[in-house]
C-alpha cells in the first residue's frame, strides 16, 4: 500500500534544529561572537554590507555568524532585514575628495599631490601561510607615519579634468533623483545612476569575471587604475527643520576610478573617459571590477561597437544580483513533479510513436 | 490559528501597509489590462527568489484578517514549500488556513490549479518564475515589450510550427502560452497544460506574481483565455490510461509514483485535497488502503 | 500614373560625415532600380533610409499604401511601418544569416511572415512554404532542416523565399549576390530576374557590381560621396556614361 509523504512541517522544524547544531560545531570550542567577526573578519563584513546594501558592521557580523560564514546567505539575511526598515531621509552625496584616507594609490602617475599611500593591503604579502597565527599573538603595534596625512587629497581624475583631458562627470539633464532599485523595478534601458546602483549591489565574483572578460578582449577597454582610495567619509543629511547639513557619522568606503581611452566622436574630441566603482568598507577587488564593468556598459552611449557580454546591459544588470541568482538556481530543489510528469508523458508518447514508425519500416522492408 | 502565535515586530502579513498599497495599485492596473505584465517594486522577502516571493507579496497585499488561506505546491498542501509558505502566513498574519479548496478565500499555488471548480468568492494567486512567454525566443526585454505593444506574436507561432515540424505535435507541456482576452500573450506559470482550460472564463480572480522579475499580471473573472494552437493542430490536454490508484478519479492530473526499482509504479492525484475528498466519499482505486478491520483480520 | 515610391531630397549626416545628401527619385510598380557606387558612396545608407530602418534628416519618402494613396512614411505609426515591412515590402540582406532565423527550420523561416499576419493553419502554411522552396529551386524535402546546413547560395535563396511569401510589391536588396561564387551568382541572378518579372515586383537593389545592375535593373542611380551623380535607363548609362565618375566606373569593368 502506498502512503503519501507527510509531515512536511515536522521535517522543517527538525531541519532547523540540525542546522543550529551544525552551525555551533564542536561544543568544546568557544562560541564565536559577532564582535569577533566584526573586528577580525572585517573584509567578510565589508562584502556582506556592500552586497547587502546596508552599512551596519554589527548586523553584517551577526548575519555572518547566523549563516555560518556563507557570504551570500549572510547578504540575503541582511537584505531581508533591510527591506523592512523605514526611511528617515536621504543623505547628501558623499564627497570622496574629503575622505580621511587610509590608502590611496594611482597606477597612472608615479607621484602626485598627496603621494601614494599604501595603507593596509595584501598586495605585497607574498602569500605564505603564516603558521604563527595558529597560536594567539600579542596585538601588533601599528607603525607611525613620519608626518600626518593631509585632511583631503585631490582625486587624480580631477587633476586630469583641469586640463580637459578627462570627460566631465555631469549630472543627467535636469539632475533627476536617482532610481531606488530596492523600491522600483529595474527597467531597460537603464541610465548610468541606475546601472551603478545595480553594480554596487552586484555579486563580487560576477563583476570580477565580467571585468576580467573586458581585459581579455571581450570589449576593448584599455583601462588604467587612475586612482583607488579607501578611508572614512562623513555622512551628512539635511533635516528639513534645520535646512543645513549635519554629520550623522562616518563610513568607510573604497572608491576606484578607472581611466579609459576614448577615440572621440563627431561631437567630442578624443579624451579619457572613466569607469567608476564604489563599495562599503575595504573592498578593492569589488570596486575595481565594478569600475571596469561600469565603463564597458557605457559602450552604447560612447558609440563603441557592442559585441561582448560585458557591454550588454540587459545581460549584465539582470544577472548581477547574487540573492536573485542564488534563489533561482536553488529553486530547482523545489518539487517539479507536475512539470516533470508532463515531460515524461510527452517523451513516452514520442518514443511510442517512433517505435511504431520504426516497426512499420521494418515490416515494409521485409515484404520487399 | 490564534493571534498569540504570530510573529511580533512585523506588520500584519509581514509587508508594511505602504508596500501593500503599492502592490495593490499594480494589481488594479493588471486587472484593468488582462494579461499585461505590470512592473512593480518587488521587495526583498525573507524567502529566496524563485521560491514564491512574487506570490507571497501578492497574497500579503490582498490578505485580510477574515481570509482563509490555502497554499499548494504541485497540487499538494503538504509538500515542504507549501508548508513553509503556509507557516509564514500563520506566523506573520495569524489567518486561518485550510486544505479544503472550497473553504479557501485565497489559494496561493505553485504549478497547479485545483481540480474542484473555483467560485466568485475566491482568488487564485500564482507563483511565477518567468513571466515573459517569449523570453526563451527573445531574451531582450526591450524587444519583447515592443512585441507585446504591437501584439506581434508571430514569433510564438514560429516556435509552435517548429514543434510540429520536428515532433508531429506541439511539444510544450507546461507553462503553455495563452492569449488573454484576445489581446496579450501570457505565461500561465508552469502549470501543466492540463490546467489551461481552467483559466478560461474562471469565476475566480486570478493574480500572478513574479518576485524576482518584478512583474504582476492578472486574469479578471470570466475572461477569455485561449491556448495558442493551429486550426489543424488544436490544443489538447494530457490523458492517462489509468485512473488514480487511490480514489479512482479519471478526470484529474496524475502524479507518477515509483514503487520499486523493477519498474513498478502507480498513478495518484496530484491534487491531494481532491483525492482525499473523493476517498472520504467512498471512492476507491487499485491501491486503496484496505479497511482497518480487514487488515487486523489479515 | 502615380509612383509606388516617391523620394524627395532625403539626407543623412553622421556629424561631419555625409551618409547621403539630397537624394530624389521615383519608382513605379514593377520597376527595378539599381543603386551603384563603390563602398562608402552612401548606397547602403540610402537603402536603410528607404526601408525606415534609420530616419532621414531632411526631405520625405512617400509610399503608395494600398487603399490610402501616397503616404509619407514618417507619418506612419511604428505598427504601420512594421506591417509594411512584413507584408508589402521585403528586405534581402547581403549576408543571409542576418535575414534568416538560423535556429529554426527552412519551413518556419518561410512561414514566419504568414504567421505574423495571422495564418493559423499548419498544413496550409507548410504547403505554401513547400511551394516557395520549389520556386526558389530548393529541394522541398529539406523543409524541416535548419538553414545552418545549407550552402551560401541556398541560404540566400531561402531568404528570398522568406521575403516573397507574402507577395510584397516592393523589395529592397543589399548586394544580394556579393558573398557568392561566380557560378552561384549567375544562377541566383537568373532566378531573381524571373521572380521579379513573374511577380511584377518593384525593387531597389544596391550593388557595386555593374553586371548585376545590367542584368536586373531598368534604371540606374550612380552615387558618389553620398550624392547622386547620374541617373537614367540602365543601358543608356552603361553604354554612354556622362559623368566622369560613371565613366571611370564603367571603364574599370572590362566586360559588362
Amino acid at each position: 500500500m502506498y502512503v503519501a509523504v507527510k509531515g512536511g512541517e515536522n521535517a522543517i522544524l527538525n531541519s532547523h534544529e540540525l542546522l543550529a547544531t551544525a552551525r555551533r560545531g564542536d561544543a568544546g570550542i568557544p562560541e564565536i561572537t559577532p564582535l569577533q567577526i566584526r573586528e577580525q573578519l572585517r573584509l567578510a563584513v565589508a562584502r556582506v554590507m556592500s552586497e547587502g546594501s546596508l552599512y551596519d558592521e554589527d548586523l553584517a557580523a551577526l548575519a555572518l555568524k547566523q549563516a555560518a560564514g556563507d557570504q551570500i546567505e549572510a547578504i540575503f539575511l541582511l537584505r531581508a532585514y533591510r527591506t523592512t526598515l523605514p526611511r528617515f531621509g536621504y543623505s547628501v552625496p558623499v564627497d570622496t575628495s574629503r575622505m580621511a584616507l587610509q590608502r590611496r594609490i594611482s597606477a597612472a602617475f608615479k607621484d602626485l599631490p598627496g603621494g601614494q599611500v599604501l595603507g593596509p593591503t595584501y598586495d605585497y604579502t607574498q602569500r605564505l601561510l603564516d603558521f604563527s597565527l595558529v597560536e594567539m599573538q600579542p596585538a601588533p603595534i601599528p607603525p607611525l607615519a613620519a608626518e600626518p596625512l593631509p585632511d583631503s587629497m585631490p582625486r587624480v581624475t580631477d587633476l586630469l579634468g583641469h586640463e580637459g583631458l578627462m570627460e566631465a562627470e555631469l549630472p543627467a539633464h535636469g539632475d533627476p533623483a536617482p532610481a531606488d532599485l530596492s523600491r522600483e523595478p529595474l527597467s531597460f534601458p537603464a541610465d548610468r545612476a541606475t546601472r551603478l546602483q545595480n553594480l554596487a549591489r552586484g555579486d563580487e565574483g560576477f563583476l570580477l569575471a565580467m571585468g576580467y572578460s573586458t581585459q581579455r578582449g571581450y570589449a576593448n577597454s584599455h583601462p588604467f587604475a587612475g586612482e583607488i582610495r579607501m578611508g572614512d567619509v562623513a555622512l551628512e543629511i539635511i533635516p528639513e527643520e534645520l535646512g543645513f547639513a549635519v554629520c550623522i557619522g562616518e563610513i568607510t568606503l573604497t572608491e576606484c576610478q578607472m581611466i579609459n581611452q576614448f577615440a572621440g566622436s563627431r561631437t567630442v574630441p578624443p579624451q579619457f573617459t572613466r569607469g567608476y566603482g564604489l563599495a562599503f568598507g575595504e573592498a578593492e577587488r569589488k570596486a575595481m571590477a565594478m569600475a571596469l564593468v561600469d565603463r564597458s556598459l557605457r559602450a552604447s552611449e560612447l558609440g563603441e561597437e557592442m559585441k561582448s557580454p560585458a557591454q550588454q546591459q540587459e545581460f549584465v544588470l539582470s544577472h548581477s544580483d547574487n540573492v536573485e541568482a542564488s534563489g533561482f538556481v536553488q529553486h530547482l530543489k523545489l518539487p517539479h513533479y507536475v512539470d516533470f510528469q508532463s515531460e515524461l508523458e510527452l517523451l513516452r508518447k514520442m518514443r511510442a510513436k517512433r517505435a511504431k514508425v520504426g516497426a512499420g519500416e521494418t515490416a515494409l522492408e521485409e515484404t520487399v | 490559528m490564534s493571534s498569540q502565535r504570530t510573529q511580533t515586530g512585523y506588520n500584519f502579513a509581514y509587508l508594511d501597509e505602504q508596500t501593500k498599497r503599492m502592490i495593490r495599485r499594480a494589481l488594479l492596473k493588471a486587472v484593468a489590462i488582462p494579461g499585461y505584465q505590470v512592473p512593480f517594486g518587488s521587495r526583498e522577502m525573507p524567502l529566496p527568489y524563485g521560491w514564491g516571493t512574487g506570490g507571497i507579496q501578492v497574497t500579503a497585499s490582498i490578505l485580510g484578517r477574515d481570509d482563509v488561506l490555502k497554499v499548494i505546491d504541485q497540487g499538494s498542501d503538504d509538500t515542504t514549500n507549501a508548508v513553509n509558505i503556509r507557516r509564514f502566513f500563520e506566523r506573520t498574519a495569524g489567518v486561518a488556513t485550510t486544505e479544503r479548496t472550497e473553504d479557501a478565500t485565497i489559494i496561493q499555488t505553485r504549478h497547479r490549479i485545483p481540480e474542484k471548480p473555483l467560485s466568485e468568492d475566491q482568488i487564485m494567486v500564482y507563483q511565477v518564475p518567468l513571466p515573459e512567454p517569449m523570453g526563451r525566443l527573445e531574451p531582450q526585454e526591450v524587444v519583447t515589450r515592443k512585441l507585446h505593444a504591437l501584439a506581434d506574436y508571430g514569433l510564438m507561432h514560429v516556435k509552435l510550427y517548429e514543434d510540429i515540424a520536428r515532433y508531429g505535435h506541439i511539444a510544450s507541456t507546461y507553462d503553455y502560452p495563452v492569449l488573454v482576452n484576445g489581446r496579450y500573450l501570457m505565461a500561465p506559470s508552469p502549470i501543466p497544460k492540463f490546467d489551461n482550460p481552467k483559466l478560461h472564463m474562471s469565476p475566480a480572480l486570478q493574480l500572478f506574481g513574479a518576485g524576482r522579475e518584478k512583474r504582476v499580471y492578472a486574469i479578471p473573472p470570466y475572461t477569455r483565455v485561449e491556448s495558442l494552437d493551429f486550426e489543424d493542430h488544436p490544443f489538447s490536454v494530457q490523458r492517462w490510461d489509468d485512473p488514480c490508484a487511490l480514489c479512482g478519479a479519471t478526470d484529474s492530473f496524475l502524479d507518477e509514483v515509483v514503487l520499486d526499482d523493477a519498474g513498478g509504479r502507480m498513478f495518484v492525484c496530484s491534487d491531494s485535497d481532491y483525492c482525499k475528498t473523493r476517498q472520504a466519499a467512498g471512492h476507491t482505486g487499485s491501491q486503496s488502503p484496505v479497511p482497518a478491520t480487514q487488515e487486523e483480520a489479515a | 500614373m502615380s509612383p509606388l515610391l516617391r523620394v524627395k531630397g532625403i539626407s543623412k549626416r553622421y556629424g561631419e560625415h555625409i551618409g547621403c545628401a539630397d537624394v530624389s527619385f521615383e519608382l513605379h510598380a514593377g520597376e527595378v532600380l539599381a543603386v551603384v557606387g563603390e563602398s562608402g558612396s552612401g548606397k547602403s545608407t540610402l537603402l536603410q533610409l528607404l526601408s525606415t530602418r534609420i530616419a532621414s534628416d531632411t526631405g520625405s519618402i512617400e509610399y503608395q499604401v494600398t487603399g490610402r494613396g501616397l503616404v509619407d512614411l514618417a507619418h506612419l505609426s511604428e505598427a504601420e511601418q512594421r506591417w509594411l515591412l512584413r507584408t508589402d515590402w521585403g528586405y534581402v540582406e547581403q549576408n543571409p544569416r542576418d535575414g534568416l532565423r538560423m535556429n529554426v527550420s527552412a519551413g518556419a523561416n518561410v512561414g514566419e511572415r504568414l504567421m505574423a499576419v495571422g495564418a493559423r493553419h499548419y498544413g496550409e502554411i507548410r504547403n505554401t512554404a513547400t511551394d516557395w522552396l520549389q520556386r526558389v529551386e530548393l529541394d522541398a524535402a529539406r523543409i524541416d532542416e535548419l538553414p545552418t546546413g545549407f550552402s551560401g547560395g541556398m541560404q540566400q535563396r531561402l531568404q528570398i523565399a522568406r521575403n516573397l511569401v507574402t507577395r510584397p510589391r516592393l523589395v529592397f536588396m543589399d548586394e544580394p549576390t556579393a558573398g557568392l561564387d561566380v557560378s552561384v551568382q549567375a544562377r541566383l541572378l537568373d532566378l531573381l530576374r524571373e521572380l521579379v518579372t513573374d511577380l511584377g515586383l518593384a525593387a531597389v537593389i544596391v550593388t557595386h557590381d555593374l553586371a548585376v545592375a545590367r542584368l536586373l535593373a531598368h534604371r540606374l542611380l550612380v552615387m558618389r560621396q553620398g550624392r547622386v551623380v547620374e541617373t537614367g535607363l540602365t543601358d543608356q548609362v552603361l553604354d554612354d556614361p556622362q559623368h566622369p565618375y560613371t565613366q571611370l566606373l564603367v571603364a574599370s569593368v572590362l566586360q559588362v
